[in-house]
């Protein structure tokens, strides 16, 4: 284990514990409704024996209303999976724009919270780098988190993956607010550390309401 | 009487099928997706529980029980949520909570809970009412 992984395990650990809980939490809020759905369906039943008609097309709603659950649940379930698995190698190929999109879908919770929308612009073509995922991964949300922060008025926060000459980058734009952010708070020493290791930059600009993460294509030794 | 009950949560389908089943059992239920709203509607109509969502969009569950709480000390408020954590059901008991109950729900248990909120609330309406008397009686020079 290198010094990154030291100086970041316990923050890591946060991150996990803090993807994992708002992950619960949305299992939970999927089961709430398949419950409670089915528990709808039962009391139709009930009624249907004691002589109340049974409407098919309620049934039909009905019975779709858990479908429709038991597919979010499923897509919760393989993100996490996904999410878990980050943590497997230290260096690997990963496709940038899938990685930005599981990040968002793990940041949704916490956007819809905060009154945010987050808009994914995935890449015209992959973008392939070789990283640690579980570092992207960690780094990727703390700019999700300070852009959310800086979202100003507008509450939306664009994420967008793309290859430029000088390497491949993530824009987080539409921060109308980043002009307002403290100065200097952002990045502070945990994204630096994870900068560090992941051999990125990051640039906070103000003027164009972004953050611009630049990656390197290889971190390999 | 029916017990009269708000239901708050920002999961649609969840609140609409929730919602069904209470009415179906003889209670006259209400119903909002949205913590704002909630608080208009609190203020103008009262309830005997107000079953809460601890996590939504606008404003945190536990911020809603300490404003009704401050506003209708006599309403009971039952927190429900997919997030339970022994510190998060301490802060809610301490801000006031009735109870407190993790989803997904026991359709039984929340309904034998509403039913004792709808009686902790008489206690209490009953006894502001007493007070209220005896503040003017002892007002009064008769």
């Amino acid at each position: 284990m290198d010094w990154h992984h030291e100086t970041s395990g316990w923050s890591g650990l946060q991150f996990f514990g803090k993807m994992s809980a708002s992950i619960s939490h949305e299992i939970k809020n999927a089961l709430a409704t398949i419950n409670e759905t089915a528990g709808l369906l039962e009391d139709l039943t009930f009624l249907a024996e004691k002589g109340k008609p049974l409407d098919s097309e309620r049934l039909k709603t009905l019975s779709g209303r858990i479908m429709k659950q038991v597919r979010r649940a499923d897509e919760i379930v393989k993100n996490m999976n996904r999410f878990a698995h980050s943590i497997d190698d230290s260096v690997k190929s990963v496709e940038l724009g899938e990685v930005l999109k599981l990040m968002a879908a793990l940041s949704e919770r916490f956007a819809s919270m905060r009154g945010i929308t987050l808009e994914m612009n995935p890449p015209s073509s992959p973008v392939a780098i070789t990283t640690d995922p579980f570092f992207l991964n960690h780094l990727l949300w703390r700019c999700v988190d300070f852009a959310m922060n800086a979202a100003g008025q507008g509450k939306t926060v664009g994420l967008l993956t793309e290859e430029t000459e000088n390497g491949p980058r993530i824009r987080f734009t539409r921060l109308e607010g980043l002009a307002e952010a403290p100065a200097g708070t952002f990045p502070a020493q945990g994204e630096k550390d994870l900068l560090d290791a992941l051999k990125a930059e990051l640039r906070v600009d103000a003027e164009a309401g972004e953050l611009v993460l630049a990656l390197s294509r290889d971190i390999s030794p | 009487m029916p017990e009269k009950v708000l239901l708050v949560d920002d999961e649609e389908d969840f609140l609409e099928a929730l919602a069904e089943r209470m009415q179906a059992r003889g209670m006259e239920v209400s119903t909002t997706t949205s913590a704002r709203d909630a608080l208009k509607m609190t203020e103008q109509e009262s309830y005997d529980a107000i079953v809460l969502d601890l996590m939504m969009p606008e404003m945190d569950g536990l911020e809603v029980l300490k404003t009704i709480k401050n506003r209708n000390p006599e309403l009971q408020i039952i927190l429900l949520t997919g997030h339970a954590t022994v510190e998060k059901g301490i802060e809610a008991m301490k801000l006031g909570a009735m109870d407190f109950i993790e989803k997904p729900a026991d359709l039984k248990d929340l309904m034998e809970k509403i039913k004792k909120a709808q009686a902790q609330k008489l206690i209490l309406v009953e006894k502001q009412t007493t007070d209220k008397i005896k503040k003017i009686i002892q007002s009064k020079a008769w």
